[in-house]
């Protein structure tokens, strides 16, 4: 039983490890945002790059591949000035390679200073910053259905920009719940953040038992979830959904889950939509709303370096 | 203790040693957050074309392995193209240099300026880098264990004093 | 050897004894209780002022690991982790590699631990070839072997037909099965309880049903058949009350806990700690309460260890990948002994579960103090705390939610057939 130290926050109480945005304290979440105001800055300008981490090693560790992830972080890293890394580790479910901490093990030998973890299992991460050098920082890219902070991040910056203040709005997150880290850790920000009403929309095969116990208000029916919403966060659907039973197909989910333009205009005409990509168009997501005014999933992307950036460069001075 | 000088004289000091020297096409650069708030008095007082512009260090200072990030960043705002510009940078208190190194470091990555001139409202001495201020109110001297910080109450700039342990 | 011993406070479930009283034994028996009989000369004397003179603990899943897994653990430290733990008798499931289905392991092992020595090995049979499920194995000659029973151990059981000939072909010979009701498809791929910390944690969950769906059809095949089934390892509230009303409408079934989930659930988890990665999972406290309440009023007749000792590198990885177990066999006696004392219960009572309750469950003479009979005792100090960890236990798998906590109960000393066969320092 690990009794319970936050594992990502040092004895000073600033944030060594960023696992997952559950455990985080306002405060921590705000610094991270405000730290990544002044990165937008820097991505706007000629040269993109501040000597923050020059002569730092920041290894990304991709278990479980991603291009769009990795090419972020690795974005980020570089415009911090860091020497960045990538080790796309092939382990399929089948396969009994190296195991994780051997590989970590040995990558410590290499003065590493950070690594950006993504991995197919829940906790990962954890199991990583528990075992590695205690001067190592481990950033988590992504852990099985569990936790996708940067995501979370830079989604609830994208709606700051959008919406300026949490603590008046409505926000609904749409799809698989059931299996999404990202939604895991959106609800979390959100909550953290003050926001007073959050609403997930899915079928019951999509949703985790007890979620109401996340601070969550739970919709079968997208028309009555989406009344007045300020924001509509929707999530990517994977086609094993259907092979495991969850759905007949896509077409009945779109039919009944999908963001069309007339369902968005069920919430507030001023709402925005996000989506953490890469989006099914057709499945979860109309090309005309995706495309549209009132989408921000451009801008997302954006944001999301600024916010890496500001995590890594948060990390690395603590 | 030390005899604190009163920072709106010194201002006005300033204003009239710039205001001969200093084209209406000048680029105010003030150093966040004392700097930024005498860049903007000086703007208002020398009727300069271009807004000032406010620019945070953080991301430049040779510190960051020994004290991390602040909590307190602001972000840069730079309305003004630096290429090929005179500018000046303003600073509150000028120390040991190497917050001046930071920003002429942060200023060349946003562009190439045609010269950069520092203005600061006290030179308290104990330079560590070979950085000078051409336009200066005061020097003052103080005790190595203090800081001295600028403050601003209703539109109004005063020194204080803080013994650097606190 | 003679051995006397005295001034302890005798406990005897099963005739409900709890008394100062001494023993004196010889020849591999109980000579007398009290009073020493005539021209009793001790060659040995052991002083249990301040200590509880107890049956040798009967446990009903041990995991000695071999034939197959002996880079987990070997026979001679799980039989050594055994007797220190106060375990004279033993049941091992038959989930070693080969599964226990053919009589020649079964001999093997039962050869392999008497010549050890240590505790009496009770080997349980593979109900099928295998553990596959699809074919029956030869249970008479497994009895004959040694086996005292059939079970499936957590291998997967998907045919019901199967399961029902199963109960039949058993039932006809009065062969005891023991079964796990989980559902092989409501619990597929889930690692921990279907509630919220695996929501908030993400993990895959199993729900209760796989459980109670599993524990209906069980129920129902007996009452069918006849057959004498014992429940291994119940988690839910649903769970033994379930159970609780099939045993009042008269259906003999038994059934047990392991000591964890007598004490642990899903809270402890915690930040992934793999060490409560266990089958079946922890759940909820609701959940965890209900089985105390059910040990505490006869439903659930036995605690044991369901001890499982995993090497290092197999629980040193994300919670979903790292291998089910914990060890457990030193727990039972501090861990039962807790459960006893927090639900208010006479020691007697709770000493009852992991002595005379399990030795009827595997239907062997054990777990009793009656004059004549075997010598299989536990000298332990309830008051004595010690401090779990890697080297206080003897056991080869280290593998326990408790490390580094500190528990009540020292095992002294362990008599087996009259003979000390351990001795705590």
């Amino acid at each position: 039983m690990f009794l319970n130290q936050n594992p990502q926050l040092n004895k000073n109480g600033e944030l060594h490890h960023l696992l997952s945005i559950d455990g985080l304290p306002a405060a921590i979440l705000q610094q991270i945002l405000d730290t990544a105001q002044s990165f937008v800055g820097v991505t706007e300008r000629e040269i993109k790059k501040v000597p923050l981490l020059r002569g730092k090693a920041i290894f990304n560790l991709f278990f479980e591949p991603s291009t769009r992830t990795r090419t972020t972080f690795e974005i980020a890293a570089k415009r911090l000035s860091a020497d960045v890394i990538n080790l796309a580790v092939n382990l399929s479910s089948h396969a009994k390679g190296e195991s994780i901490l051997d590989t970590v093990a040995n990558l410590a030998a290499m003065q590493a200073d950070m690594f950006v973890v993504r991995h197919a299992s829940s906790g990962a991460p954890h199991l990583i910053a528990r075992h590695v050098n205690p001067a190592i920082h481990v950033v988590n890219a992504g852990d099985g259905r569990h936790a996708h902070p940067t995501q979370a991040l830079l989604d609830v910056f994208t709606i700051r920009h959008y919406k300026k203040d949490f603590t008046n709005l409505r926000i609904a997150i749409v799809g698989d719940i059931l299996h999404s880290r990202v939604a895991r850790s959106q609800i979390h920000a959100l909550t953290t953040l003050g926001v007073p009403e959050i609403r997930v929309i899915a079928p019951r095969t999509l949703l985790p038992a007890l979620v109401e116990t996340l601070g969550v208000h739970v919709y079968h029916d997208m028309t009555k979830g989406l009344k007045n919403v300020d924001v509509v966060m929707m999530l990517r659907l994977q086609n094993e959904r259907m092979q495991g039973a969850f759905l007949p197909s896509a077409q009945e989910y779109f039919k009944f889950y999908g963001l069309t333009a007339d369902k968005l205009a069920l919430a507030k005409p001023n709402a925005i939509v996000l989506h953490p990509g890469p989006m099914n168009r057709g499945v979860e997501i109309d090309s005309d709303v995706a495309d549209g005014g009132q989408s921000v999933i451009l801008p997302q992307v954006t944001f999301g370096i600024a916010i890496r950036m500001a995590v890594m460069g948060i990390l690395a001075g603590n | 203790m030390i005899a604190l000088p009163d920072a709106e004289q010194l201002l006005t000091a300033l204003i009239a040693q710039m205001r001969p020297q200093v084209s209406a096409t000048v680029g105010l650069v003030g150093i966040l957050t004392g700097g930024a708030w005498i860049a903007e008095r000086l703007h208002r007082a020398l009727n300069l074309a271009t807004a000032p512009a406010a620019l945070d260090v953080s991301f430049y200072r040779d510190d960051f392995a020994a004290e991390g990030l602040k909590h307190e960043i602001q972000p840069s705002r730079i309305p003004f193209e630096i290429d090929g510009r005179d500018l000046i940078l303003v600073d509150d208190v000028l120390y040991t240099g190497r917050t001046i190194r930071a920003a002429l470091n942060e200023l060349f990555d946003y562009g190439r300026p045609k010269s950069i001139r520092l203005a600061a409202l006290i030179d308290r001495g104990g330079r560590e880098l070979p950085i000078a201020a051409q336009f200066l109110g005061a020097a003052l001297e103080v005790p190595a264990s203090y800081n001295v910080d600028l403050e601003q109450t209703d539109g109004r700039l005063r020194f204080v004093l803080r013994n650097k342990k606190q | 050897m003679k051995i006397h011993i005295k001034n302890g406070r005798l406990i005897d479930p099963a005739s409900g004894t709890d008394t100062q009283q001494d023993l004196f034994i010889g020849a591999g028996k109980i000579l007398a209780l009290g009073a020493a009989p005539a021209g009793f000369n001790a060659n040995r004397t052991i002083d249990a002022a301040g200590l509880t003179v107890c049956p040798g603990l009967v446990d009903l899943a041990v995991r000695l690991r071999e034939p197959g897994f002996e880079y987990m653990a070997t026979l001679e430290s799980e039989m050594g982790a055994a007797i220190a733990g106060g375990v004279t008798s033993l049941a091992c499931p038959p989930d070693t590699d080969p599964p226990l289905d053919e009589p020649g392991l079964v001999e093997m092992l039962k050869f392999r631990a008497k010549n050890l020595n240590q505790a009496r090995v009770y080997p349980v049979g593979a109900l099928t070839v295998g553990l596959k499920g699809e074919q029956l194995t030869e249970m008479g000659e497994l009895i004959d072997a040694g086996c005292v029973a059939f079970s499936h151990a957590d291998a997967p059981l998907t045919n019901t037909q199967l399961l029902l000939r199963a109960l039949q072909y058993a039932a006809t010979f009065d062969f005891a099965v023991w079964l796990r009701p989980q559902d092989a498809w409501l619990a597929r791929s889930g690692v921990a309880h279907d509630g919220q910390v695996a929501t908030r944690l993400g993990l895959p969950a199993i729900p209760v049903c796989a459980e109670t769906v599993a524990l209906e059809t069980i129920l129902l095949l007996v009452r069918e058949t006849g057959a004498r089934v014992h429940l291994c390892r119940l988690s839910s509230a649903q769970g033994v009350e379930m159970v609780r009303n099939a045993r009042q409408l008269g259906c003999n079934i038994s059934c047990d806990v392991a000591v964890h989930h007598a004490h642990l659930s899903e809270m402890d988890i915690g930040y992934f700690d793999p060490n409560c990665r266990l089958t079946p999972p922890l759940r909820s406290l609701r959940d965890r309460d209900a089985l105390r309440a059910a040990l505490a009023d006869g439903t659930v007749a036995a605690l044991c260890s369901d001890h499982a000792p995993v090497d290092d590198d197999a629980k040193q990885l994300p919670f979903d990948e790292a291998e089910a177990g914990a060890t457990a066999v030193e727990l039972l006696l501090p861990l039962a002994l807790k459960w006893s004392e927090e639900s208010q219960l006479p020691l007697a009572q709770g000493l009852a579960r992991i002595t005379c309750n399990p030795a009827h469950i595997l239907g062997i003479d054990a777990g009793r103090i009656v004059a004549g009979g075997s010598a299989d005792l536990c000298i332990f100090d309830p008051q004595r705390y010690w401090k779990v960890g890697p080297t206080t236990l003897n056991s080869q798998g280290k593998n326990t939610p408790l490390t580094g906590f500190e528990v009540k109960g020292k095992v002294c000393y362990t008599l087996i057939d009259g003979q000390i066969v351990y001795e705590s320092k």
